[in-house]
């Protein structure tokens, strides 16, 4: 009998092991750890055995391959004679579109929202209240289909447009805008733009060293402004507006010219937005609540006025609060876009991760890259909401 | 311990795991049920009736299957499936069989590994438009919205038609026929395009159909047929012939509602009796009895009987014999003889 085999000193280890808590759980995470590791690599073998069984191998080869389809919005140069590759640039860059437009949106109507429902005014209050209730309990998909419907019934067809001032068009096939053309001299106006932006940064820093040391206090805000804004604008004017308009004109079944703004990207950008802020809005409203009552009670003793307070006092240690969870919605409205295919919007799921992967037969592979793609956009956002975390945190001293 | 015990059962488990690739016969016939990948719903084709049951040309050859198999043409469980999923459900194994108005080409046989079964429906790629708009040919599509379904030959054929032609249009995605009627009705796109037997469907299915048009131009081969996974020929075989037998039937002028009293006794013409097992057993070459082509042709008739139900001039799909006309009487429908 192998127990006997066992001489006592042994034994005392096993059960010894196996009672101190500490080792016990080593040995639980070494076999959770090893389970895990089993699923996964018998679910890999197995799909690696059946994708042999019918005898297809894994290739990224078809990445070169002509597309050979067509794309609605393009941003880059692409025909339906470039690669597989560059239809799947073509999507990430609409993915990264709507994600960057749906995050900008949503921040402000959040942010808005959240300040709206703190609001003493109860009409306005209950108002808020209600789109927060009303737009996050309905599924997101919904929202997209009802605006995608109401974009696409409600606005007339191109020979009857809505006209805003004879230079933008209001259809249902998009909203036909004026597009710039940039003469030279607007470069310099960029240029001035960018070097007001590079001033006020280190006028801030140099504003705030000057109160430290005298006290003396400068409007850095009404300064950067200018900087930024006022110069570069009175020289647009002084130069003789060196941008020119290109108005789109109706040609045909369509119109031509100038930009186009397709149904399905505003139906995806407003719905993913205004559904996320409805959560932004309840995150803002948690952050301020969570601020303590007596630390605007004590910046109010010490003479700071009601906006400093809010500005110097409040919001800093309310967004501690409100940023780790901004970042999960940031991360939500970039993965939620992937649901442009419901309306046919062209992202990364529905070139790459759909018509590639159809016309060529290569699931395994477009499946892989398109998941490899959410993930890291998905860890960049979270590394840069994190180091944004990490810089406005408590300074402990 | 308990590590290898694990390991144990993961690798016991992947042996058991590896599907059974040959033997389609078997797992249908053990299941008691085929399942058929079909469209989610293009009229005539394959859709769910009022009362939820599944009708339509491909559902027919569905339910030949089914008979010729199972002795049931009614023991089918529909797959619907979109036109990017249908692949990924049949080789996966979700499906036995496909009827999907499917265009048959070189890389779906040979790159997505399927084996077609013969053609059952020639087809090609048109336009339906808005007669209002004044519209005649093809050509004079320039800077129209078109409407066209993801991941089809259709999409591929479009984008080579206006690159050669040198026209501009947008490309409307959608993923399913339906989508296709709602943007097209809502105007959201000018044109819809697919195979021009789908457009005759979705023309019928429209408010006023008579406001609407298929423009002349037809741009491309679509030969439609079945598809089963590569790997089993005793499976495709099945499939193969059964396609046949409904061919054979209305040549030799074998119905549903004579096939009965055809198959009771051997005739005087052979070609019968071999289609009928009245001679020779030629079911058994792929695995079935005598009796497989007869329950095939009495579950949905033969290919005439089949057409002028579903989509024949006589339906709201209104589609003519054409091409799809046996060899003689003008068509180019031809099946390998059954001998």
């Amino acid at each position: 009998m192998s127990e006997t085999a066992l001489s006592q000193p042994q034994r005392n280890i096993v059960s010894r092991l196996w009672n101190d808590k500490e080792t016990r759980s080593v040995i639980i995470q070494i076999i959770a750890f090893a389970a895990i590791f089993a699923l996964f690599f018998y679910m890999i073998r197995n799909a690696v055995i059946n994708l042999e069984a019918i005898g297809k191998d894994i290739d990224f080869a078809f990445l070169t391959q002509p597309a050979s389809y067509d794309i609605g919005q393009t941003l880059i140069e692409y025909t339906s004679r470039s690669s597989h590759f560059t239809a799947m640039i073509v999507g990430i860059i609409n993915t990264l579109l709507i994600a960057v437009f749906g995050i900008f949106l949503s921040t402000i109507l959040g942010f808005t929202l959240g300040v709206l429902r703190l609001s003493k005014n109860w009409l306005t209050n209950k108002l808020a209240y209600v789109y927060i209730e009303y737009t996050r309990n309905v599924p997101v998909l919904l929202h997209i289909l009802l605006i995608h419907g109401l974009i696409v019934h409600a606005l007339p067809l191109p020979k009857n447009a809505l006209n805003v001032g004879d230079a933008a068009f209001l259809t249902n096939r998009g909203f036909f805008l004026p597009s710039p053309q940039f003469e030279f001299l607007f470069w310099l106006v960029l240029g001035l733009f960018i070097i007001g932006i590079i001033f006020s940064l280190w006028f801030r820093s140099y504003a705030k060293k000057i109160q430290d040391s005298t006290g003396k206090y400068y409007p850095v805000f009404w300064i950067s402004l200018g900087a930024i804004v006022g110069i570069p604008l009175i020289a647009y004017f002084i130069l003789g507006s060196p941008i020119q308009w290109q108005i789109p004109e109706l040609k045909g079944f369509n119109y031509k010219g100038g930009m186009v703004v397709r149904p399905e990207f505003i139906a995806l950008w407003i719905a993913l937005s205004c559904y996320t802020a409805a959560f932004i809005g309840e995150i803002v409203r948690a952050g301020i609540t969570a601020v303590s009552w007596g630390q605007t009670e004590a910046s109010s003793a010490f003479g700071i006025n009601r906006s400093r307070t809010l500005s110097l006092v409040v919001i800093p240690q309310a967004l501690r609060i409100i940023i780790p969870p901004l970042t999960s919605q940031y991360l939500n409205i970039t993965k939620n876009s992937s649901l442009a295919i419901a309306i046919g919007y062209m992202d990364i799921v529905a070139t790459i991760g759909g018509i590639s992967l159809n016309q060529t037969g290569r699931e395994m592979e477009c499946m892989t890259i398109v998941l490899l793609l959410y993930l890291s956009f998905s860890l960049l956002i979270s590394a840069f909401m994190n180091w944004y975390n990490k810089r406005i945190k408590l300074t402990e001293r | 311990m308990r590590v290898t015990q694990f390991a144990a059962l993961g690798a016991a488990l992947s042996l058991t795991a590896m599907t059974a690739q040959a033997g389609t016969l078997e797992d249908v016939q053990a299941r008691g049920e085929l399942n058929c990948v079909v469209t989610v719903g293009v009229a005539g084709f394959a859709a769910p009736d009022e009362n939820g049951k599944w009708t339509g040309f491909d559902v027919d050859f569905c339910r030949a299957v089914a008979a010729a198999v199972l002795g049931d043409g009614e023991k089918v469980k529909f797959v619907p499936t979109t036109g990017k999923t249908r692949f990924t459900v049949l080789n996966s194994g979700e499906g036995d069989i496909l009827f999907r108005n499917t265009t048959e080409t070189m890389s779906r046989d040979a790159d997505l590994k399927l084996t077609f079964l013969p053609v059952n429906y020639y087809d090609g790629q048109g336009f339906l438009i808005r007669k209002e708009l004044g519209i005649t040919s093809a050509k004079d599509l320039g800077g129209a919205s078109i409407c066209i379904q993801t991941g089809t030959t259709t999409e591929l054929n479009l984008a080579d038609y206006f690159r050669v032609n040198g026209i501009d249009y947008e490309p409307v995605a959608i993923e399913t026929n339906e989508e296709g009627i709602t943007n097209y009705s809502a105007n959201r796109c000018d044109v819809y395009t697919t195979d021009a037997s789908g457009l005759a469907s979705t023309r019928a299915a429209l408010d006023d159909p008579s406001a609407h048009m298929i423009l002349p131009e037809i741009i491309s081969k679509e030969p439609l047929g079945g598809a089963v996974r590569n790997g089993d020929d005793q499976w495709a075989d099945i499939g193969l012939w059964v396609v046949n037998a409904s061919i054979i039937a209305e040549e030799l002028g074998v119905t549903s509602a004579n096939v009965a009293e055809h198959a009771a006794a051997a005739g005087n013409n052979p070609s019968i009796n071999r289609l009928l097992g009245t001679e020779g057993d030629m079911g058994a070459m792929i695995g079935l009895d005598k009796e497989w082509a007869v329950r095939a042709i009495s579950a949905g008739g033969n290919y005439a009987e089949s057409f002028d139900r579903n989509i024949g001039p006589d339906t709201p799909i209104g589609l003519s014999r054409g091409l799809n006309a046996l060899w003689t009487n003008g068509g180019i429908l031809y099946a390998a003889p059954i001998r």
